[in-house]
């Protein structure tokens, strides 16, 4: 509904468009000054400067809500408008939804990663959708000429108390759009909710379910050309010569270009393309190291061994604590690199004309997408429009825009429209991998078995930081040192989903379920005691809610039934990433000796659950994925050559192979704090120290099928 | 390069190929049926999955040369007005994530629970094994396969 926006008044603007179906109610705070909006008595002034366009109201009654960000199958498609729909106090199934283009004068934050889209635009969205329903009453009021505090609303209309009288929202909208921005807006006690916290499916399932094209991938226009491209085999490989000839003369190919270290097949069909590709001929040079999986274990230990590291976080005095410790427990924990592996491949449409770059595809970050397209071709970013398929999953590799830069470089050597599609291979091989990781941890006991010291160093490819320094156990600690060294590794590394915590969560929660034992505690009374003691006494700054952290603790030990059931080995972890906190009881037998995990319990406060359906889906998704990769996921090194390059080598979690799930939300009332990735990061571990219990082995390396529980498993 | 007659859906079609080429990409690139999805290229992940006179295959392996007079259905094909017992329940148990594999397990189940309309949980996770979904949604497939069923009766 772009032609229902006009900028024309500088705080709210009305009747947009008159179309042949009827008039639209359009609403723009895109530039509208912070005015206090008073809710629930509190006055709230910040962050509504840049709020948005985000709703249309039709005469047909039809309602139709933009959702900006993009959609990887985290939900926001339907998470946002329900949102906006439950304020509105809308009938949802005459509510249709919109995927919003890149578009910063209407919309800020158009971005998939870090679990923030929900808690970033609650009170956005919900104030969009109050102040059109308040508009509509007060269009009401006055058709009816009575006080608007005589009018409610209900289900898509607005209702007077005294004569019973009622119209819908279509038979109001236009007059809504001459009257007056309320200048206090006030929202839904979440108590009378209705749409919010129910199950509500994904907008989109007709059209998935009846295979029409919607994914970047099944992009077409007029005269595009498709093209796929060899990148250098190995990290540290940079291209050296290429003899195209044969490759040219086969069927249906257009032109090969090179560009940077990549050579691009341009031609009309994929399998036409994929067969000439086969016949290039590329010779490459070194450029740097060509690093295989065994030198990452030797830099692993150089690097663990190392003098001078990056402190990250320093409490007491950590040495005495050591010196004067009862017991003391040390660990190494390892996880290996992995690929992001989304269904849909990468790929991306792009078109570099004179004037202007149109993109189409999956991405992650539509504005870095259109940033890389402007400094390749020089074309200011207003001139660039970028528009978001639905994506075939991201998991963080669509925030990456190599793929994109790609399109944009062939459309612009080519001069035509051009798609580029990887293939599973380009795509596992590819880079931007979550780092290889390893630790060792070091905790120090009294007598009493108080954990006294506590050191982390943590080494990564390519990391960064590979600790989170201000997470559990910091703050509970009295004497602790975290620091960390990086290796600059070739082989290109990215956020993978909860990046960091997806691996430190598994080695740290697996790391203090020995120290537990060491103490002589039971794994979750040791954790509690801690957590409570800390709320008391706390060491340093404390950057996560202990009440939060403790309530998930013990509802997933209450609702798993923790160390009461026959015959189940149980195995706990509890951690927070992002804003949310999530606590879950993994639950493994033995089966002729060989341990399967059958069950996982998870506790999960993500504050106030807008689409219950869609988070149920969030957190037995990230556990399915949190266990196929903490079992399975693999990807090694020859001379800078990954060893798998498609599903047959790089194994992924099948139904087969799934535990069931079961989900326990809190009810706190606390805005929303996010769900795309919290419920990963514990499940490592509760895993692991499931099978410890039910084994007495401890799962220090992932992938666990390795490991020696799973010896002659296939 | 030959032609080839294909009948997809009902309808006939003609592609100029090379024999090689794998049934996926005649439908996607030649057909303009994009609704089978490209997922490994290697008979791995079941995103492809259409119809071979009723059977489930992996599209993405299967040379046009191969398929002759077989009718192929697609997701595009399976129900007339996308109502397909599974379309319906893949909607009621709102199974999709990201959505991209649903299309090839919707196929993959629609082609077992043809031979077996009552399966098991047993027989349903097993036939289902062959489909990778990245987002986990499991445990709502084999619920969604459990409704279809139940339906059909």
């Amino acid at each position: 509904m772009k032609e229902t926006v006009n900028n024309s008044r500088r705080d709210f603007m009305k009747i947009a468009a008159l179309t042949g179906s009827g008039l639209f109610l359009g609403f723009n705070w895109s530039n509208s000054q912070a005015s206090p909006v008073v809710v629930s008595g509190e006055t709230i002034t910040n962050g509504l400067s840049q709020f948005n366009s985000y709703l249309s109201i039709g005469a047909d009654n039809i309602i139709t809500i933009v959702s900006p960000n993009p959609e990887i199958g985290q939900g926001i498609k339907t998470a946002f408008p329900l949102v906006v729909a439950e304020e509105l106090d809308a009938d949802w199934s005459k509510v249709h939804t919109v995927q919003g283009a890149l578009d910063n004068s209407r919309f800020e934050r158009q971005v998939t990663g870090g679990s923030g889209a929900v808690p970033h635009s609650w009170e956005r969205l919900r104030m969009a959708g109050a102040t059109a329903r308040q508009l509509l009453m007060a269009a009401a009021a006055k058709r009816w000429s009575v006080p608007v505090s005589e009018c409610s609303t209900d289900t898509g209309k607005v209702l007077h108390k005294g004569s019973g009288k009622s119209l819908s929202y279509g038979e109001l909208a236009v007059e809504a759009g001459k009257m007056e921005t309320p200048k206090n807006v006030v929202l839904k006690n979440p108590k009378d909710f209705k749409l919010i916290g129910t199950e509500v499916p994904n907008v989109d399932n007709k059209n998935i379910a009846t295979g029409k094209p919607m994914f970047g991938i099944d992009f077409q226009r007029e005269g595009m050309l498709l093209a796929q491209i060899q990148r250098p085999k190995a990290f540290g490989l940079k291209l050296k010569s290429v003899d195209s000839a044969a490759a040219r003369k086969m069927p249906g190919i257009i032109d090969i270009v090179t560009f940077e270290d990549s050579v691009a097949i341009v031609g009309k069909s994929t399998w036409e393309i994929k067969k000439a590709r086969e016949v290039l001929k590329i010779t490459y040079e070194q450029g740097s190291d060509l690093e295989s999986s065994s030198d990452h274990n030797r830099i692993f230990q150089q690097l663990l061994a190392q003098g001078t590291p990056t402190v990250r976080r320093k409490e007491g005095d950590v040495e005495k604590a050591f010196a004067t410790a009862a017991k003391v427990v040390t660990a190494e924990y390892q996880c290996p690199f992995l690929a992001h592996s989304p269904m849909e491949p990468m790929n991306f449409f792009a078109h570099v004309r004179e004037d202007g770059v149109e993109l189409v595809g999956p991405t992650q970050t539509p504005d870095r997408a259109r940033g890389e397209a402007s400094k390749i071709t020089g074309i200011p970013v207003e001139k660039i429009t970028v528009e978001m398929t639905r994506q075939g999953g991201g998991f963080g590799r669509r925030l990456s825009a190599d793929f994109v830069r790609e399109a944009v470089f062939v459309s612009k050597l080519v001069k035509a429209p051009v798609k580029v599609i990887w293939t599973r291979e380009d795509d596992m091989t590819g880079g931007t991998y979550r780092p290889a990781v390893r630790y060792r941890f070091e905790a120090a006991l009294d007598q009493a078995g108080d954990m006294i010291g506590y050191k982390l160093r943590g080494v990564g490819m390519n990391a960064g930081n590979p600790t989170r320094e201000d997470n559990f156990p910091s703050g509970a600690v009295p004497n602790l040192l975290i620091d960390s060294v990086d290796h600059p590794s070739p082989i290109t590394t990215g956020p993978w989903r909860a990046p960091i915590t997806n691996f430190l969560a598994y080695a740290e929660q697996a790391f203090l379920d020995e120290v537990a034992e060491a103490a002589g505690k039971d794994p979750v009374q040791f954790r509690i005691e801690m957590l409570e003691k800390a709320k008391e006494k706390p060491f340093g700054e404390v950057k996560y809610d202990i009440d939060r952290m403790l309530a998930v603790t013990r509802l997933a030990a209450e609702k798993s039934n923790w160390g009461k059931k026959n015959g189940v080995h149980q195995g706990f972890s509890v951690y927070f990433s992002h804003r949310s906190y999530v606590a879950q009881v993994g639950e493994v037998v033995l089966e002729k000796g060989k341990p399967v995990l059958k069950n996982v319990v998870a506790a999960v406060d993500c504050g106030i659950v807008v689409n219950k359906g869609g988070a149920l889906q969030q957190v037995r998704g990230g556990v399915v994925d949190g266990t196929g990769h903490a079992m399975y996921g693999n990807l090694t090194f020859t001379k800078g050559a990954p060893d798998q390059s498609n599903f047959d080598g790089f194994r992924m979690i099948r139904m087969n192979e799934i535990p069931e799930v079961e989900v326990h939300f809190v009810d706190n009332g606390i805005d929303p704090t996010g769900l795309g990735e919290p419920a990963l990061p514990p499940t490592g571990a509760a895993v692991a120290n499931a099978i410890y219990k039910a084994t007495g082995k401890r799962l220090r390396n992932q992938p666990f099928i390795l490991e020696e529980p799973f010896k002659g498993v296939s | 390069m030959a032609k080839y007659n294909l009948l997809v859906n009902k309808r006939r079609y003609q592609a100029e190929v090379a024999d090689d080429t794998p049934l996926l990409w005649v439908l996607r690139d030649h057909l303009g049926l994009s609704g089978t999805k490209f997922g490994c290229g290697i008979a791995q992940c079941g995103a492809c999955t259409v119809h071979l006179d009723g059977t489930a295959v992996r599209s993405c392996v299967l040379p046009v040369s191969a398929v002759g007079m077989a009718e192929i259905t697609t997701i595009e094909g399976l129900s007339e007005h996308g109502d397909h017992p599974l379309q319906q329940a893949w909607c009621d148990v709102d199974v999709p994530q990201c959505g991209y594999c649903q299309a090839g397990q919707i196929m993959t189940a629609a082609s077992f629970l043809k031979e077996n309309p009552n399966p098991t949980e047993e027989e349903i996770v097993e036939k289902m094994s062959g489909n990778i979904c990245r987002c986990g949604t499991y445990h709502r497939i084999r619920e969604a396969i459990k409704v279809a069923a139940s339906k059909s009766h």
